[in-house]
């Protein structure tokens, strides 16, 4: 390669951005930690301090005595639970039968199962709502975790059936000739071959369900007792008549984030990965 | 070197890599009876989702549009008068489109292009990319709701570390989410925080191009930006394009930062379209009119992807 200065420059300047680009992606992130360590008076001073002095690290302790967050913790986890199981073990179940099983009408089937991928979700909304009120399921759990444990989330079917496809005939049709029941397939030959896959489609439900915010406020939004850590979060913030406790507020926001950032940390292929499938066409 | 056949009128099983436990039910799933209707059995959870969850419920909003229902009372069939009154009398309604438009037309070519630039620079021979991979798709993780939280301190008028920066450069400071005009952008610009997930996908498709083009092109003289438009771009646009519908869709339905942020304010200035279904259902308790706002949504992806579907073949390239 020609060491041009040109060459130089374009390669600073990419650097460059870059770099600046981090920082600024990150500070939002590194405002918030700071502001969660804050006491109160220390959050309308201006300029603003990055440091906190006195750091208060009781910040995190007050949060819980304010807000019932392990309760809330416990709400979110039900859901995460039917997400990810609904994900791991129903969604492969029917990506299964449509990767390797024959019946008529499949591939159109999986036709109108992507088609549903891009219908806005609003327009279920209002009649679920009132379908779930006549089943008297409103204000509990069963809207948010029922239609998962189905394996409603076609996302999901749609990734591994791809991923299915790809695995190689050989082993599956050893087993056909054996006398291995489609079942007996999926449970011990296709699901173990597909940790990465099943991974990538837990963490994925996982950070969905974590976030899931409009479901749960329409259909259990009128019972504090199972609020999640996303609807506690707005909670609080829109508690009425309350001064702004910013602080604790901040100190609430770090603690949801954290746990995605240590999946992350420890699964951050898999998060990349399923991305990057779902994505790319083809 | 073949493997012998089962005897199919038995199905008989001869032990093997994986043998289920040899009970009746088992022995009913590997009859080759059973293999045409097995299918059916494995899609069967998703189709009773789909149903029940999907289908009918979308069926009964077009119907629901079509009446005057309120969760208590009587309900009455009234024809089209929703749809009329949305499109005549309902002065939010055209202000929530407008909401919507404005958002969409500024949010999703910004995230677009952005993202692309951003793997577009990820991709040169950088050191660290995964590095910087990472930085940059952190804040795409963020739990939407936390991050709304967060940004709704960043933009404090008074306090706000946005503002901050500003004063640093001599501006005065913005009334972000307090003033009509400034609404919006705000919203726009907390959007630009999560570009990482699009430029993942993107970075993912640049290094799928092969190398070989850009060897061939520079062998031909074709100087980087000549390579860039003649090869980068055409063989991306299916990339970009496919990715450019979903954030049109998604942007179409923002929801939980305007919900969280702003309630639809100052003025209805924020007011998105799901905001203004969601409001008209939840806080007036009017469904029908609700069922009909939402429908009309419904009717204008569907259009808008088929409409998208028969052009593509004009702009994208499909080598």
């Amino acid at each position: 390669m020609s060491k041009t200065p040109a060459f130089h420059l374009g390669q600073i300047l990419t650097y460059f951005i870059l770099i600046a680009g981090s920082i600024t992606a990150l500070i939002p992130l590194g405002w918030s930690i700071s502001t969660s360590l804050k006491t109160i008076d220390q959050l309308a001073v201006w300029p603003p301090q990055w440091i906190p002095n006195p750091v208060a690290w009781n910040n995190y302790i007050d949060v819980f005595q304010q807000i019932p967050v392990l309760q809330y913790f416990g709400n979110t986890m039900v859901i995460v639970t039917a997400w990810v199981v609904g994900g791991v073990v129903t969604c492969s179940f029917v990506a299964y039968g449509f990767a390797r099983t024959q019946f008529k009408g499949r591939d159109t089937l999986f036709l109108i199962l992507l088609s549903t991928l891009m219908m806005p979700y609003v327009v279920r909304l209002i009649p679920l709502f009132m379908i779930y009120k006549e089943l008297g399921w409103i204000n509990t759990f069963l809207p948010v975790t029922v239609p998962q444990l189905l394996g409603r989330n076609a996302f999901y079917i749609f990734l591994l059936r791809q991923f299915f496809i790809g695995l190689p005939h050989e082993l599956t049709d050893a087993a056909r000739i054996d006398g291995c029941s489609h079942f007996g397939i999926w449970w011990r030959i296709v699901l173990p071959l597909s940790k990465p896959a099943l991974a990538t489609v837990a963490v994925f439900a996982f950070q969905a369900a974590w976030d899931d915010f409009l479901a749960p406020l329409v259909y259990m939004g009128g019972n504090p007792d199972l609020r999640t850590l996303a609807l506690g979060l707005f909670a609080f913030r829109a508690a009425p008549g309350q001064v702004a406790m910013t602080h604790l507020l901040m100190a609430m926001s770090v603690m949801m984030i954290i746990p995605i950032l240590l999946i992350f940390a420890f699964g951050q292929r898999y998060f990349i990965q399923g991305v990057t499938m779902s994505g790319l066409k083809g | 070197m073949s493997a012998p056949v089962p005897d199919q009128r038995t199905g008989n099983r001869l032990g093997g890599v994986a043998s289920a436990p040899r009970t009746a039910f088992s022995s009913w799933f590997t009859g080759m009876q059973a293999e045409k209707y097995i299918g059916y059995v494995f899609v069967a959870p998703w189709v009773i989702a789909f149903l029940c969850f999907e289908l009918i419920p979308t069926a009964a909003a077009f119907f629901f549009s079509l009446t005057d229902w309120s969760v208590v009372g009587q309900w009455n069939f009234i024809g089209f008068a929703n749809y009329i009154e949305m499109f005549t009398r309902d002065r939010l309604f055209a202000r929530s489109v407008g909401n919507t438009l404005y958002y969409v037309v500024f949010a999703v070519p910004l995230n677009v292009t952005m993202a692309f630039l951003l793997a577009l620079l990820l991709n040169a021979k950088v050191r660290g990319q995964t590095f910087f991979r990472t930085m940059f798709y952190l804040p795409a993780l963020i739990p939407s709701v936390a991050g709304a939280i967060v940004w709704i301190w960043i933009f404090d008028t008074n306090n706000g570390i946005l503002n901050f920066f500003l004063s640093q450069l001599g501006i005065e400071p913005i009334r972000w989410l307090s003033s009509p005009q400034w609404s919006k952008p705000a919203l726009i610009i907390m959007s630009l925080w999560s570009i990482g997930a699009g430029m993942v996908i993107y970075l993912a498709g640049l290094q799928n191009i092969s190398e070989e083009l850009y060897e061939a092109a520079e062998v031909d003289g074709a100087n980087p930006l000549q390579r860039l438009i003649h090869i980068t771009i055409p063989l991306m646009t299916p990339t970009i394009f496919f990715n450019l519908i979903l954030g049109i869709i998604s942007s179409f339905q923002v929801f939980n930062s305007a919900f969280i942020m702003t309630g639809g304010g100052p003025v209805n200035s924020t007011l998105f379209y799901m905001l203004h279904i969601y409001e008209q259902a939840f806080t007036h308790w009017k469904m029908g009119y609700a069922s009909a706002l939402s429908v009309v949504l419904f009717l204008f992806v569907l259009v808008l992807t088929l409409i998208v579907n028969r052009t593509s073949k004009r702009w994208v390239f499909y080598g």
